[in-house]
């Protein structure tokens, strides 16, 4: 089993880059038994990308009035989003509104975590804040920690349960439809 | 002594379900609708000041910023304008092309709006969330349909909002005909889907309403036009987008931010599907025409609640039309057609999804813009939009407060306003004096 990891935002709105830069440090030395996508277009999106998923993780900013760097860490399958902690415009739904839409439609991943990196400022064109940024490198590692021991976990596993040369599951260099909206990392 | 007439005012403080941020004012006084007001108090975005200075090869990425769910409509109007300027047509393969990654924003366009704006409207939900827990297939099926569009989006254009292949001349990069393949597959079942969404939209409750107002739309000699044409109307019109000026004007009104626009001749006028469909539905596919026959369209429709069955018509068509581009494609030899600039005035239009999207740039011998004007569709609808409240709130005032703010806002959605383009969010307010 893969696990999906979707980061999501705006290279362009300043904090709103969070998901996408947690992302992006996740893919230089991704575990295999992981996924790693940037989602950057329409949040709907994300329902066809997690769709059938087993297990997947979604990272991106929020905006609830906690302190600028907060880790919130989400359970959509135990509990409703706020819808105010997402961004959204008029154009398309949010995170948030995504995840209630697959909720009614019953397309949510069997486990669906949400990490909302707390964000300071959504300026065009600026850089990631500082409390931001440290944000970002606290997700990141503890992501790259946490997809490092389910590795670790499945090939223990593999090794007891088959005498078999282990296979690993690698990371796929596109998803079934080759023009589908995340973009590998 | 005569007593004052009872006067009502009814306001919708902020319409949802439209694309972007307006208010409406309706004001009552006995059986008398005094004031209507479709307020766009979004500030101005002042587009066509920046445009001025910026190279012409430049347009296309900054126009298509005006908008999150149209951008190609204002890549390629831009591109119309400046190739016009420039005294170049693309050749057949490219203009093709285009016409297919249009497509793709149709069904997006229309996808979302039908399922997820509109539908909620005709069957009494206040979001397409709520809705989607007792009509779950409807949502399922509008969602499935906006993300085929979206994967046109991405595979020819290059990314669904802002696509990023898009540049004067054509392309970037022109997929090959393999990589088509996989998505007329998609497309193909997508097609299905489409079909069962018009005979859905044709069971929906549609309350009775006619718009008596000219329709004006482009005309392609061939096909129903989308990304090129003439423009014409109900009342005679046949006009080049070199013409636009002779025979529409626009006008400032204290109490929204978009200009108005009205044909110097007649006045108030309707662009988008209703329009389209009336004056080209015979040159839709056999399979949409035969669809739209059997939702109970006749070859005009004038009725705005019914934009629903309409728009769920063109989206099964632009599905038949890009499955019919891409089985004939052509790979073109280069993927764009060098631009020489010239000092020139160039004007291009094409049918957005909510309707005619005229640019016109000035540009001079290194192809810096000298000045530009950009006429969105919803900035088109406004003064009909209101028109068409009065009349609707008329021929309704015995509706309470309520249940008349309901019906004023279906209608206001009937023509899916893109208020980011006009610069719109609405609110709904009714004052009865």
């Amino acid at each position: 089993m893969t696990v999906l990891v979707l980061g999501v935002g705006n290279a362009w709105r300043g904090d709103d880059a969070a998901g996408l830069e947690v992302a992006r440090r996740l893919g230089q030395a991704a575990p295999a038994c992981a996924r790693i996508r940037t989602h950057e277009g329409d949040p709907s999106g994300l329902i066809a990308a997690w769709r059938e998923q087993q297990h997947v993780i979604v990272v991106d900013a929020v905006g609830s009035g906690a302190a600028p760097g907060t880790v919130h860490r989400l359970d959509p399958l135990r509990e409703p989003l706020r819808s105010q902690m997402f961004s959204a415009s008029t154009h398309h739904l949010g995170v948030a509104e995504a995840v209630e839409l697959a909720r009614a439609l019953d397309r949510l991943p069997a486990r669906l975590e949400l990490y909302g990196i707390e964000a300071a400022g959504f300026d065009a064109g600026a850089p990631l804040t500082e409390a931001v940024e440290r944000a970002v490198g606290q997700v990141a590692a503890e992501l790259a920690q946490r997809l490092a021991q389910v590795g670790s976990r499945r090939r223990t596993t593999a090794r007891r349960s088959s005498s078999e040369p282990q296979t690993t599951i690698g990371k796929s260099a596109s998803s079934p439809s080759s023009a589908g909206p995340s973009g590998a990392v | 002594m005569s007593a004052d007439p009872k006067t009502r005012t009814i306001m919708t403080k902020v319409l949802a379900r439209v694309e972007g941020e307006g208010a409406m004012y309706v004001q009552v006084r006995g059986d008398q609708v005094t004031d209507v007001q479709l307020r766009i108090y979004e500030p101005p975005r002042f587009f066509e000041g920046v445009l001025r200075g910026r190279s012409a090869m430049e347009v296309p990425d900054i126009t298509s910023r005006i908008c999150g769910i149209c951008p190609i409509a204002y890549q390629l109007s831009s591109c119309a304008a400046i190739e016009d300027a420039c005294g170049l047509e693309v050749p057949e393969p490219i203009r093709l092309l285009r016409r297919l990654v249009y497509c793709g924003e149709w069904v997006e366009s229309h996808g979302l709006h039908v399922a997820m704006l509109h539908a909620p409207d005709f069957l009494g939900y206040e979001s397409a969330i709520a809705m989607a827990a007792d009509h779950r297939d409807v949502v399922a099926c509008g969602l499935d349909i906006k993300q085929a569009g979206n994967e046109i989006m991405w595979l020819v254009g290059g990314r669904d909002v802002h696509p990023i292949n898009m540049r004067v001349g054509g392309f970037y990069r022109a997929p090959t005909r393999r990589e088509l393949q996989p998505l007329a597959e998609r497309l193909k079942r997508a097609r299905e889907d489409a079909l069962e969404a018009v005979r859905w939209a044709a069971t929906l409750p549609i309350p009775d309403h006619e718009l008596p107002h000219e329709l004006v739309a482009l005309s392609d000699p061939y096909d129903y036009a989308i990304e090129r044409g003439r423009l014409v109307s109900s009342e005679g019109l046949d006009i080049a987008p070199a013409q636009y000026d002779e025979h529409f004007v626009e006008q400032q009104v204290p109490h929204s931010n978009p200009l108005h626009a009205r044909t110097r001749a007649r006045g108030s006028y309707l662009c988008g599907p209703l329009s389209r469909y009336g004056l080209g539905s015979h040159k839709l596919s056999p399979l949409a025409r035969q669809a739209a026959a059997e939702a109970g369209l006749g070859p005009v429709c004038r009725n705005p609640f019914q934009s629903i069955v309409v728009r769920s018509v063109e989206i099964l068509y632009a599905f038949d039309e890009a499955l019919r581009i891409i089985d004939a494609y052509e790979q073109p030899d280069r993927p764009a057609v060098e631009v020489q600039p010239r000092a020139a005035t160039g004007h291009g239009w094409t049918e957005a999804p909510r309707g005619m999207l005229y640019h016109r740039y000035r540009i001079d011998e290194q192809g810096t813009i000298l000045d530009a004007k950009i006429v969105p569709p919803t900035s088109q609808n406004q003064g009909l939009i209101e028109e068409d409240l009065r009349e609707l709130v008329g021929a309704n005032l015995d509706l309470s407060d309520e249940r008349l703010t309901l019906r004023c806002e279906q209608a206001i959605r009937n023509y899916d306003p893109c208020i980011s383009c006009a610069t719109h969010f609405l609110k709904l307010e009714i004052d009865r004096q």
